[in-house]
């Protein structure tokens, strides 16, 4: 059927080194009743990758809440756009939606970092914007082996320049995210990245290619060879020693290309020509095409010779599976082609009509004169294989949750180890990171990154305030995680829905990105399903639908799998943003309240692993309950004007938690006194989870409401001074130490590593 | 009315903009690159930060040539008031409108932060809210933000008074740590000899409201307000 140039046999032998099963094959050849031609093989591995077709993770995702519990059409809080699409939406009143989702580029990055990372951000931009949302907000979750380590460093200056470059050239600011350093990611470190969009709510797009006779259109970039078997080859099988040779499987960006593609693309979504959009992301073409017609119940017509080509004698079977960047599929209705063309060229942007929409539910693609590809829509896109695949929790669980107290030193340097906890690469100020991002550009970042969560204010495209902000945290920890997968994600959903409510805003929804081994491992899939399963509790009981996410598998490289780590972001709204709170002491004479419950837990904690050498123990227990009536008095109490400063009690515990409110911008001490009770480092460094330190200067009131509230509460000290003193009672301490001081040790962890190299 | 000129690759021209109106009432319009004239009732323009055609050569290299360029130099030698605000002020720069060039920040690495600049001197139309020597809390965010003059033409453009703003620590004291990018003899803001071109690298229009980190911008972009007229 097939003239192109001369093309390998297609056969099981192809099929398998196409990464497709013997089984897949022979589904293949079921669906067409003949041996696809080579562009067609090519076509169903990228669809039936892990990376396109989520296929070994669909019957665990099936289980998500992506409702909110109540939602009278319209109120905010309501899911206007579930999983599925491009990105999730929810409402957030004034007639305005909220668009987000997060998304892995990991293997791309580790082996190419700049670009790997400069990629993952543009595609998730186009996730957003093909929804016709203007992006607002990105923030980042990066994962490295042991910072001392040339090659890390090495990965994390390639990745930081590659998320600043592009996202500062594409004028969307990063306002906020986590970069954390452990040796499980020495050879699969994880990019995942968030952005976050606004639109009118009436005006959201799908990717759909409806109405038959409509023309398909091809804008942005034009195609190159790049990132071919992306999805299928990179993103979807393990590291081996041969990573080197895939780096031509890596993308490459062009921020300015995508600036005006955003802008390109709003304006012609709000001039009524068009019908569908959609990213050519992973797949390129491909992809994109079969999942608007799939969506629409329709059949796509395509001429390959259309294709806008950047380098020359390119096959179909190139043209199709192409990642190139900065591309976009957009149907159009009958008869707006000029227009469209029209705003596309005063960008100096190619929009070429490739297609037609057509009613027969087939795939159609010509070249040359010559029909390539001739498949059914429905059977490659809707009908991936699914896999329940086996899952067996791992032999040496119960070995990793070991841990006996009673044969744990105590601490008998509390300010030693606070002084350790503060240098360590992770909990260190990650400065170093942020101020090479944008964090300003649009002009409504209130809250920046180096707090809990990020705050953007809320206005219409034209500029009309609202009064209301966003906020957005991204969160995991991945030892917690390592330690019972399911335990692990409810406090990544906790602590990230805390992180928002620390702002005063009120969690609305979340998306979530996976990242994990090989699933053909039964115990990598094991951590996975409990992984999900937490996710899927934790998001019920504090009313945080899942409204987008992604899903990572094979980060492993020779065989050692990374911790399980699903990345959690939640957004929520503030009502009013003249009333927000801030994550550091505002102002001396303040009273410090310390909310929620502190136990003996040291199980999973940076003090053990960084004292004692030790990962493990349960983690932290999470009572999704108080954790909600926590959040929602936050939300009150910071509305109300009681409270001014309210800061997450995480990694490090309560030491670190209370001298990081001293930091910045000015020193300002505080003095606490603590009720012993328990082990002392579980005391200062534990890390129970529910706990928030805020500072009124009404304790009285807030005690009360906290009480009203059912939340646990308890004055524990006073701000003031330059000094951090922590001890049983007034004139007695365990820690008394210049905030200065301790200022700078936290704030020269990272750089003092990256110039000791 | 004021022309903020758009770019392909300007990503502050809308915030440029929303400052303007929201917090000063001035009334400001985006003008598209390929235009050839400036609108009709243009008492200022303002060339917004960004990266200017991608910037993958020079910064503000390619925007030299853009067709708009030719209205702002004859608005400029007519004496009008133009602002370049970062990647303004390399366009400006590469233009020919203002002295010296802006290189790779001492660092290498992009800066975002917020910084102080001391007003050098306070004159129409762009420092006529200052008191001379006033310290004004800013942000930069750029990676090609370092000033650089031969020795004998920034001599002279001292000796002229020409430049506008130096970076500075909250007291006004110039130091090593204060310079966010090895900007010589700490140059932040420079201006024409006429005094109606200036270029900057920190962004007034990120310090123009409170809730967002300051308004110190206002002192900028007020003075402008105030100052900006048609030219004859």
């Amino acid at each position: 059927m097939s003239t192109a140039p001369p093309e390998p046999r297609v056969d099981l032998a192809l099929a398998r080194e196409h990464g497709l099963s013997d089984a897949e094959w022979e589904r293949i050849l079921e669906i067409l009743g003949r041996t696809p031609s080579f562009p067609e093989l090519g076509i169903f591995s990228v669809m039936w990758s892990e990376h396109c077709s989520y296929k070994s993770s669909r019957v665990h995702l099936a289980t998500l809440p992506t409702e909110a519990e109540r939602q009278p059409a319209g109120t905010v809080g309501t899911v206007l756009i579930g999983p599925g699409e491009g990105a999730g939406a929810v409402a957030i009143g004034d007639g305005l939606a909220a668009i987000f989702k997060i998304e892995s580029h990991n293997h791309p990055s580790f082996v190419e970092p700049t670009q790997g990372a400069a990629t993952g951000v543009g595609g998730i931009l186009r996730d957003v914007f093909s929804m016709g949302a203007r992006p607002i907000a990105s923030l980042d979750s990066i994962r490295f082996g042991p910072i001392e380590e040339p090659k890390q460093q090495m990965l994390l200056r390639g990745v930081v320049h590659g998320i600043g470059g592009y996202g500062n050239s594409v004028g969307v600011p990063t306002v906020g995210g986590e970069t954390t350093f452990h040796p499980c990611y020495r050879g699969n470190i994880l990019v995942n990245a968030f952005n976050l969009g606004l639109v009118e709510a009436d005006q959201i797009f799908l990717g759909q290619a409806a109405g038959v006779g409509n023309p398909v259109l091809y804008v942005g970039a034009k195609t190159g060879r790049d990132g071919i078997h992306g999805a299928s080859l990179l993103a979807s099988a393990e590291f081996g020693d041969e990573t080197e040779a895939k780096r031509p499987t890596v993308q490459v960006g062009d921020p300015f290309t995508e600036k005006c593609l955003i802008e390109a693309c709003l304006e012609v979504m709000r001039s009524g020509a068009l019908v569908g959009v959609q990213d050519m992301g992973a797949a390129g073409l491909t992809c994109s095409s079969f999942e608007m017609a799939s969506r629409a119940g329709t059949g796509i017509e395509m001429d390959l010779d259309r294709v806008p080509q950047r380098a020359a004698g390119m096959t179909p079977y190139e043209l199709l599976l192409s990642e190139s960047q900065e591309r976009m599929l957009l149907v159009a209705r009958r008869g707006a082609e000029e227009s469209v063309r029209e705003v596309f060229s005063r960008w100096d942007l190619d929009a070429v009509v490739v297609g037609r929409v057509t009613g027969d539910g087939r795939m159609r693609v010509r070249w040359h004169g010559a029909t390539v590809v001739d498949i059914p829509v429905d059977p490659v896109a809707q009908s991936a294989p699914r896999y329940d695949r086996p899952r067996r929790r791992p032999a040496d669980l119960d070995e990793r949750q070991k841990l006996d107290l009673a044969s744990i030193e105590p601490e008998s340097d509390p300010q030693g180890a606070l002084e350790q906890l503060l240098d360590a690469p992770s909990l260190g100020s990650r400065q170093w990171v942020w101020r090479q991002y944008d964090s300003m550009v649009l002009g409504n970042t209130v809250l920046g990154p180096g707090g809990d969560a990020a705050l953007v204010r809320v206005r219409h495209e034209d500029g009309r305030e609202t009064g209301r902000a966003l906020a957005a945290s991204v969160d995991c920890n991945p030892r917690w995680c390592w330690l019972d997968p399911r335990a692990g994600a409810i406090a990544a959903v906790a602590e990230s829905a805390r992180n928002v409510a620390c702002t005063g805003a009120r969690p609305l929804a979340l998306t979530n990105c996976l990242n994990f081994g090989n699933p053909e491992k039964p115990e990598i899939m094991w951590e996975f399903a409990e992984s999900v399963r937490g996710l899927g509790e934790a998001a019920r009981a504090l009313g945080t639908p899942v409204i987008s996410g992604n899903v990572s598998f094979y980060n492993e490289t020779a065989g050692r799998p990374i911790y399980p780590t699903p990345t959690v972001a939640v957004v929520g709204l503030l009502d009013d943003v003249a009333r927000h709170a801030v994550s550091r002491w505002p102002a001396s004479g303040l009273s410090v309240v310390l909310l929620g419950e502190t136990r003996e837990e040291l199980g999973g904690s940076e003090w053990l692993w960084l004292r004692r050498g030790r990962e493990a123990g349960l983690p932290p227990a999470v009572d999704l309950a108080a954790e909600r009536r926590l959040q929602e008095l936050l939300a009150d109490v910071v509305a109300s004007g009681l409270v001014p400063c309210a800061h997450d009690v995480s990694e490090g515990g309560l030491a670190v938690a209370l001298a990081e409110c001293c930091f910045a911008p000015e020193p300002i001490g505080v003095r606490v006194a603590l009720e012993p009770g328990m082990r002392l480092e579980a005391l200062l460094f534990g890390e129970s989870t529910g706990r928030v330190l805020v500072a009124t200067r009404d304790p009285a009131a807030l005690l009360a409401r906290a009480r009203g509230a059912g939340v646990a509460a308890r004055h524990i000290g006073e701000t003031g001074g330059a000094r951090l003193v922590i001890g049983p009672a007034v004139g007695r301490s365990w820690i008394d130490a210049e905030v200065a001081h301790l200022a700078s040790i936290w704030s020269r962890a990272l750089p003092r590593r990256l110039e000791e190299a | 009315m004021f022309a903020v000129i758009q770019f392909p690759g300007s990503n502050d021209d809308r915030d440029t903009r929303f400052a303007l109106k929201s917090a000063l009432g001035a009334e400001a319009r985006l003008v598209w690159h390929k235009d050839r004239e400036l609108p009709p009732g243009t008492n200022g323009v303002l060339l917004p930060g960004g990266f200017s055609y991608g910037d993958y050569l020079r910064c503000g290299a390619m925007a030299r040539f853009s067709p708009i360029l030719g209205a702002v130099r004859r608005f400029a030698d007519a004496g009008g008031a133009v602002l370049g605000i970062c990647n303004g002020f390399q366009v400006l720069c590469e233009a020919g409108l203002l002295p010296g060039a802006l290189l790779r920040n001492a660092g290498l690495d992009f800066v975002c932060d917020w910084i102080h600049v001391r007003v050098e001197r306070a004159a129409a139309p762009f420092t006529s809210r200052a008191r001379p020597g006033q310290v004004l809390r800013l942000p930069v965010k750029h990676g090609d933000g370092r000033f650089f003059a031969e020795p004998a033409e920034l001599e002279r453009l001292e000796a002229a008074g020409q430049i506008a703003l130096r970076y500075c620590d909250a007291e006004g004291r110039a130091s090593a740590a204060a310079n966010p990018n090895g900007s010589l003899a700490d140059v932040a803001g420079v201006r024409n000899a006429a005094g109606n071109v200036m270029g900057l690298m920190p962004h007034p229009e990120h310090a123009a409201d409170a809730l967002t980190g300051g308004t110190d911008g206002l002192v900028i972009l007020g003075s402008l307000v105030d100052g900006a007229r048609r030219p004859r």
